[in-house]
């Protein structure tokens, strides 16, 4: 029996996996739409709001309280800004 | 809900987001794809609101709400040519975001069982540092990529001298502070390492010129990837990281495709400057060149059979590409087959004029890549080219001085005609002539884009 692996391990191999997903996922994504890539990719990198979460849930109030609040909001401009803008666009596109 | 339930939703959480990118590689599937990644989002908040920590909701509701708001006023009201500058803020606000939330994990290590205040594990720690360092670069450099594409300041490369040893200087004292901090655990350490990281973020923007914004906005997003992926391990969050590894990936491929579209390395763009010295060497030359009017560029398009329309930058600024439909409507009707010929780093991001063209109704099947159109100038009448200029400069083909030397453009010059809509004769961003202005075959039509458009319909 081999020694325990450290559970960092597996982070970084789902780390590096996703990166070569990421990687063949977007030499697919047509040239025609890579502003909207960006958009969402911005939407969705905002799920670090999770981590603002965290701050932003125990009971009273602490300095990690109050940079959770703002990191939501921050994180939830994003959100809301980068799925609708990307939508906006994404209707726009329409064939002959 | 379970550790492992909640891990077994970040995973669903995090495929979602992989499903919205691979939706992009059509423009039908596309808007499938979008849903999946609000989908994806849904599960991963929810998924979080469930742990048995999170007991105060009313700050996250009063945040959700008001950033909520904000964010989908924006996303509705904004205008489709400011695309880049909304794009740069976006990335601002993330990068901030994971500042604040390296910043929370340092107050209260506790809440996200890495330890105890001033008793932070060293992984997490370092995971934290580079989270927190990444996000501040990434706000700081957006905040600077936005003021120069909204043009708070101007857009030209801001040089001086010692500039990269002055960089190099902060980069070296950045991995100092950042070993200390890591080691030492002291709250200075931390904030000084924010500090400096901010700084170096600015610094690294302001040299880079306008027309090199499609780069610095992609290489941006990959920094906010990056950054989230940092506060995932920080969090031992797999949606994190697995977002954080995609954007991160998406960022530098795209950063990879404009350097190309460009013949530049990678660094020649980031380190600066470009356009800055060339400005200047060109004699203006009082060779003969060809300007005409509305109508002659009526009369030219009339007797046409095939055209093939440039669209640059220039189009954003003059909000144009309404103006542009509406004439090659009248086209259409008369039978010419009219199509649209989209450079990889015409405008201020990658595929910007796609989305201004999508805007203003033109069918996405007529709008054709760069490899994809380039052969057919030869083939075609006219060529009218509207607001670009180095992307269709054959110097990039004949003279191996010229800075933009190699890259590849589009070859409007092999069209029977070329019409040239531009305001002057003043050279593009590279700041170099274009040797098309010159030719024989090429008119200008000089003035400003969307007034020589509607005349041109006029005339039609």
């Amino acid at each position: 029996m081999e020694a325990a692996v450290d559970p960092f391990i597996f982070r970084l191999t789902i780390f590096v996996l996703a990166i070569f997903v990421g990687y063949y996922v977007v030499w697919s994504v047509t040239p025609a739409l890579h502003t909207p890539l960006m958009s969402v990719t911005n939407a969705i990198s905002s799920v670090i709001i999770v981590g603002a979460l965290i701050a932003a849930a125990p009971e009273g109030m602490s300095a990690a309280k109050i940079l959770g609040f703002i990191a939501v909001i921050l994180a939830a401009i994003n959100i809301f800004g980068g799925f609708v803008v990307t939508q906006r666009m994404l209707q726009m596109f329409r064939k002959r | 809900m379970t550790g492992n339930l909640s891990a077994l939703a970040y995973l669903i959480a995090g495929i979602c987001f992989i499903m919205a990118l691979r939706g992009l590689s059509h423009p039908e599937s596309a808007r499938r794809g979008n849903l999946y990644g609000m989908v994806g989002m849904v599960i991963a908040v929810l998924t979080t609101l469930a742990a048995p920590n999170v007991v105060g909701y009313e700050l996250i509701i009063l945040g959700l709400a008001i950033g909520g708001a904000i964010g989908t006023v924006v996303a509705l009201k904004i205008q489709m040519t400011a695309m880049p500058q909304l794009v740069a803020a976006f990335h601002s606000l993330v990068g901030m975001a994971a500042v604040l939330v390296a910043a929370a994990a340092y107050n209260s290590p506790d809440a996200y069982g890495i330890g105890t205040p001033g008793d932070i594990k060293l992984a997490s720690r370092i995971e934290m540092s580079l989270g927190a360092v990444i996000g501040a670069i990434t706000f700081s450099g957006s905040v600077v990529a936005f003021a120069k594409l909204q043009e708070l300041v101007g857009s030209a490369p801001l040089v001086f001298r010692g500039q990269h040893p002055l960089n190099l200087l902060i980069g070296v004292a950045m991995a100092v502070v950042g070993v200390s901090y890591c080691v030492t655990q002291s709250p200075e350490w931390f904030w000084v390492m924010i500090f400096l990281s901010f700084l170096i973020g600015v610094l690294l923007i302001i040299p880079i010129g306008g027309a090199d914004m499609p780069v610095v906005v992609s290489v941006l997003n990959s920094y906010s990837g990056w950054a989230a992926a940092g506060i995932g391990f920080t969090l031992e969050n797999s949606a994190l990281i697995i977002t954080g590894a995609l954007v991160g990936s998406s960022g530098a491929i795209l950063s990879y495709i404009m350097c190309r579209a460009m013949n530049r390395s990678f660094f020649n763009v980031i380190l600066g400057g470009f356009g800055v010295e060339g400005g200047a060497q060109i004699a203006r030359s009082d060779r003969a060149v060809k300007a005409g009017s509305a109508e002659d560029a009526g009369f030219i398009l009339k007797s046409a059979r095939s055209v093939i329309i440039v669209p640059g930058y220039g189009m954003a600024v003059a909000q144009a590409q309404h103006a542009l439909r509406e004439m090659t409507d009248k086209l259409k009707e008369r039978g010419v087959l009219v199509r649209y010929a989209i450079h990889p780093v015409a405008g201020r991001m990658p595929g910007h004029m796609n989305v201004l063209l999508a805007e203003a109704n033109v069918p996405y099947d007529e709008v054709a890549e760069l490899e994809e159109i380039n052969s057919d100038f030869s083939s075609t009448d006219v060529a009218f080219v509207i607001g670009a200029n180095d992307v269709t400069n054959p110097a990039a083909r004949t003279d191996s001085t010229s800075p933009i030397y190699g890259m590849p453009i589009l070859d409007v010059e092999k069209a029977a005609t070329v019409l040239f809509v531009k305001r002057s004769l003043s050279p593009g961003y590279a700041g170099i002539d274009n040797e098309l202005f010159y030719k024989t075959n090429n008119m200008m039509l000089f003035g400003d884009a969307k007034k020589m458009l509607e005349g041109i319909t006029q005339a039609l």
